[in-house]
């Protein structure tokens, strides 16, 4: 584990550094693949047979299966690769936003009306010691 | 004319040489291009965006930059884990649209200027900075959407285009101060550059925005429209600002407003600032725009 660093402490960010990169190298590279488009089919078409290409952890594995898109960020994911599963899926960035909100997720209509209303406020969001993500 | 070309002369500009004639700043967010793309421009969401940007398309009509140099991320297109560069140059004659994951976007392939961007590049290396060089090359919505946002739809894209991708999304992403050095040496570049040609230079990406993690959808509109104040008037003043304030003030995304730095580096110290604009929300981002001239 690396040392704590002064980034830490900005609540509900993944920062994608190098600690990252490593733990999540397979689980992005998967995620890499669905940029052809007979890869998007044949995940598509079985997911299973499709991941044991990747040799990827049975967590992010089943973080993949379920969509759980907060798990594949603590997995070391990066939301611009997996992104690329929601894409597949037909989903928009604001559907990944409100599936991950607060850690027990909002509503597509919630987030939407809360980008609309100006956005997540940055008061009470800035560190760990004033987070409330509402 | 002749009073424009005494002018040009007046101003100590070399009219053989090329030269940076204005600077854009503006969001790259893919949403925008799905919207002109599939027709939905006309859906009240986007009028007050399509509203804001038409004086802009204006300008860039009168405008009218031989060359475009568009400094962007790529998001995980062309490039990927296996290899992250900080800084590179396009320097291939064709850039294809990419595939992102949902198909590529329908709008014309760029055009590169390889003589050109090989110039910038040697130049850059021989003012140490050590670009990468990429000849094949597909480009993202990072890149694109500017055009869309700047040119609308045309058959053709009316400009060459230099693409400049750096990385953002892998920490530590180069400093402020070194993506205002870096424009500055894209500056020299240009300018020692024997054809007459205009060129424009593009910052993209931004302002506030986080895609990711339970803060998602955080915006900071305060903190970026004080920071494009500093941008404009005052750039040296924001070129120390570290990768955490970032993170923290305008969201994990929102770091990408260092490359409107290289933008504004490639500019005069003293310039005007022609247009501004800036809407929240687009997606889940705020969008800012600013047009930036040399004073002649």
């Amino acid at each position: 584990m690396r040392e704590p660093r002064d980034y830490d402490d900005i609540p509900g960010t993944y920062v994608f550094d190098a600690e990252q990169y490593r733990k999540g190298y397979h689980l992005n590279m998967f995620c890499m693949s669905l940029n052809k488009v007979e890869s998007r089919d044949q995940f598509r078409k079985d997911e299973a047979a499709y991941l044991d290409r990747f040799p990827m952890t049975a967590e992010q594995r089943q973080a993949v299966l379920d969509r759980d898109w907060l798990q594949m960020l603590r997995l070391g994911g990066n939301i611009y690769y997996t992104y690329k599963i929601a894409a597949s899926d037909g989903l928009s960035f604001q559907h990944v936003g409100a599936a991950m909100s607060g850690g027990g997720g909002m509503s597509l209509a919630e987030f939407r009306q809360m980008m609309l209303d100006g956005g997540r406020p940055i008061d009470g969001n800035r560190s760990r010691g004033e987070q409330r993500y509402g | 004319m002749a009073v424009a070309r005494l002018m040009v002369i007046a101003a100590g500009v070399n009219k053989d040489m090329a030269r940076i004639i204005a600077g854009i700043g503006t969001s790259h967010i893919p949403a925008i291009g799905a919207a002109v793309d599939n027709g939905k421009t006309g859906e009240a969401y986007w009028q007050p965006l399509m509203n804001g940007i038409k004086p802009a398309r204006e300008w860039m009509k009168n405008t009218r930059p031989d060359v475009c140099i568009i400094v962007y991320n790529d998001h995980a297109s062309a490039f990927s884990l296996e290899s992250i560069s900080t800084f590179s140059i396009g320097v291939g004659d064709v850039f294809p649209p990419a595939d992102e994951g949902y198909g590529p976007r329908k709008v014309p392939v760029v055009e590169g200027h390889s003589e050109l961007a090989w110039h910038i590049a040697e130049s850059l290396i021989l003012d140490e900075f050590d670009m990468t060089m990429v000849n094949d090359m597909p480009v993202d919505h990072g890149l694109t959407v500017p055009l869309t946002i700047m040119y609308d739809q045309p058959d053709a894209w009316p400009c060459k285009v230099i693409p400049l991708s750096v990385n953002v999304v892998q920490y530590p992403q180069p400093t402020g101060n070194r993506c205002y050095m870096l424009g500055k040496a894209i500056r020299r570049a240009v300018e020692s550059f024997g054809d007459d040609l205009t060129v424009a230079v593009f910052g993209t990406g931004g302002m506030s925005h986080q895609l990711q993690g339970e803060r998602a959808g955080v915006i900071n509109r305060d903190y970026d429209l004080k920071w494009l104040d500093k941008l404009v008037n005052d750039p040296e003043s924001i070129t120390g600002i570290n990768h955490t304030e970032y993170m923290r003030e305008t969201g994990s995304e929102g770091i990408e407003l260092i490359m409107w730095l290289i933008m504004r580096g490639a500019m005069a110290a003293n310039i005007n600032e022609v247009y501004r604009f800036d809407h929240v929300p687009v997606s889940n981002t705020h969008y800012g725009l600013t047009i930036l001239e040399n004073r002649l």
